[in-house]
């Protein structure tokens, strides 16, 4: 069955399926109110923690808390507290942390910057480790960052641009998780253009446009900027299947192809 | 004679289990797999109001025993429930009312903050939990209700029946609530109540202030779960002085909801959606754990009268478009999304499934009889 659990569609479709191979990049995934799409992220989080690489993850949470994470990726076959006392994982959690008395009376600006330099450090000491450990940046989601920063999308877009120069400059790849309907309806669907500008994939999860189904969940669509046609393999520049979400995996197949 | 024989037989069988009972509470637990008891039998289990659900939450009652179910058991702990009010009827107070009614009668802790000038004067509007009078089960009625659902054209026959039977086995987790009678002074003393008037403040960092005390006030409370309950109503309304600035609204409703996150309450946020931007209201249902929206029908609508049955019962119409997901990332996929809002007697507020009408001329039509009450709204010719 193509949805055996170390390669899926999913994997296939993003490029490479040998672990640690998406260095460099930055990948969107879009979804809506009607369709989360929590568990791309969640399936990024578990490749780039993947047991045979020594992949590092720095995660900046703007959603949930540790628990939910650690609870949800336990069941699919990760566990992110060993993770993080292995120092392969760095959780940031900014759901708590203007709540802290520290923050208090900072402005969203103070606090981007201060988290973009936490991050940039963290970065850097990874890269300087022996091993070179390639560095996935995580953040779930911008929107929300968006609210931290008062509305001021200039803001956080400063903030992803200077995290995408990591991608450049150290070979770290970046995924963010945006809310592509909240932009539909707005009069400059600025931050999510320049969101996908500067993506080299970008994963929109949709509902099926027939409605709820018990047994397909939603649609996937991966488009894929950068396809090196000299690589001998010739592959779509863009995927669409459908998926059904379930605790221990998500189960990805054609449309039409589920038996 | 026959009854000795019975009571011999009695006492032994009291003994054998006696004797059962005396060997596994001596027999050291040595199997992996067996239940750790002292877990199941935790201090939670036996507080009123409260109900383990799956992925290690728990839920407490929203007050109406049919959101109940098609949530899955209620609201989850730590969760944060929107409510899309509609812009012409009260239908969202109906929701408030029995959420804070059943935290009253729970003893949960309560704060109310609302637009209003006197807020404390909502309370006097809160339903009384009803009296059940008759003991039929709630088994019975699910039967019934299967009955109906595949021949629902014979509804008017039975359906007196129906609505006698009172809902009783849940008495405990969730009352049923009286709407014309108040709720009885006696469910107000001694009780932590704070009601807020959002309309002189000026900011909501105030309020925020207040509702972290509030819920750290809960968390400290001699160590157990109680589940707080927070309600407000109506909070970008235009009377409030912040209701033009939405990003400040946003970030309270975002700090509200990391606050709720982290102790054992749920937090229940009306937001008329009509009366702010489509963008802004995008952003709240994302927020949102749980998204309900809630819609009047209007009085004479011929057409929809003759979709659906029971049409001259219904007050409204209430969507499920979300459904809290805490520590999992498998959507909640409910049987349908649209449910209609019934008042039984004027009394009780119950949910339905719609049921469709049958189409005039096409007795015998498969399409018309498989419409009812099966899969979404879509299925409806007509778009909630």
């Amino acid at each position: 069955m193509a949805n055996a659990p170390p390669f899926n569609l999913l994997d296939e479709s993003l490029g490479d399926t040998a672990s640690g191979g998406d260095g460099g990049r930055m990948i969107l995934v879009e979804d809506c109110v009607e369709t989360s799409g929590a568990f791309v992220v969640h399936h990024l989080l578990k490749r780039a923690l993947h047991s045979h690489s020594s992949d590092v993850v720095v995660f900046l949470s703007f959603a949930h808390p540790f628990s939910h994470y650690d609870r949800v990726l336990r069941k699919m076959g990760c566990n992110l507290s060993v993770q993080r006392d292995n120092k392969r994982l760095l959780f940031f959690d900014m759901l708590t942390l203007d709540r802290l008395d520290k923050n208090r009376g900072k402005t969203g600006e103070d606090i981007l910057i201060a988290l973009y330099g936490e991050v940039q450090k963290a970065v850097e000491v990874f890269r300087s480790h022996e091993g070179r450990q390639h560095v996935t940046v995580v953040i779930d989601d911008v929107s929300l960052m968006e609210v931290d920063a008062k509305g001021s999308s200039n803001l956080v877009l400063d903030f992803l641009r200077y995290c995408y120069s990591l991608t450049a400059q150290f070979g770290c790849s970046l995924i963010a998780l945006n809310h592509e309907d909240v932009y539909s309806t707005a009069d400059q669907p600025n931050l999510l253009l320049q969101l996908e500008y500067l993506a080299d994939l970008v994963i929109k999860v949709e509902p099926l446009a027939t409605g709820l189904a018990t047994d397909v969940h939603g649609q996937l669509t991966v488009s894929n900027k950068n396809i090196q046609v000299g690589s001998g393999k010739s592959r779509n520049r863009i995927h669409n299947f459908q998926f059904r979400i379930k605790d221990s995996s998500v189960e990805y197949f054609y449309p039409g192809s589920k038996t | 004679m026959k009854c000795l024989a019975v009571m011999v037989s009695l006492i032994v069988v009291l003994v054998v289990i006696g004797s059962v009972m005396a060997m596994t509470a001596n027999k050291p637990r040595t199997a992996s797999f067996s239940r750790n008891t002292a877990a199941a039998s935790s201090p939670v289990s036996s507080i009123p109001g409260l109900k383990h659900g799956p992925n290690g939450t728990m839920f407490i009652s929203s007050g109406i025993s049919d959101l109940d179910k098609i949530l899955g058991g209620g609201f989850a702990l730590g969760s944060l429930v929107m409510v899309m009010e509609d812009p012409e009827a009260p239908h969202h107070m109906l929701l408030l009312r029995n959420f804070m009614s059943q935290g009253l009668v729970h003893h949960q802790p309560l704060i109310y903050a609302s637009p209003a000038n006197d807020p404390r004067g909502f309370l006097g509007t809160l339903p009384n939990p009803m009296v059940s009078k008759d003991e039929k089960s709630r088994v019975h009625e699910t039967e019934q209700e299967k009955g109906l659902r595949i021949a629902w054209q014979y509804k008017k026959y039975f359906g007196e029946q129906s609505s006698d039977s009172q809902r009783d086995g849940k008495s405990e987790y969730c009352n049923d609530f009286d709407l014309r009678k108040p709720l009885e002074r006696y469910f107000f003393t001694g009780q932590q109540i704070d009601c807020v008037s959002l309309k002189e403040s000026a900011d909501l960092g105030a309020f925020h202030e207040r509702c972290s005390s509030f819920l750290s006030q809960d968390k400290r409370s001699n160590g157990n779960i109680t589940g707080g309950r927070i309600a407000i109503q109506s909070l970008c309304s235009p009377q409030c002085e912040y209701s033009n600035r939405e990003w400040e609204m946003l970030s309270f409703v975002r700090s509200l909801k990391s606050v709720v996150r982290l102790s054992n309450a749920v937090a229940v946020v009306t937001f008329p959606p009509s009366l702010v931007s489509t963008t802004f209201s995008i952003r709240l249902q994302h927020l949102a754990d749980t998204l309900v929206s809630v819609k009047a029908i209007p009085d004479e609508d011929k057409e929809l009268a003759k979709l659906l049955t029971g049409y001259q019962d219904m007050v409204g119409l209430l969507s499920v478009h979300k459904v809290a997901r805490i520590n999992t990332q498998v959507p909640a996929i409910l049987e349908a999304t649209t449910f209609s809002m019934k008042l039984q007697k004027r009394r009780s507020l119950i949910l339905e499934c719609l049921n469709q009408a049958p189409v005039d001329g096409s007795s015998g039509s498969s399409y018309a009889s498989s419409g009812s009450c099966s899969g979404t709204s879509k299925t409806a010719p007509l778009d909630f």
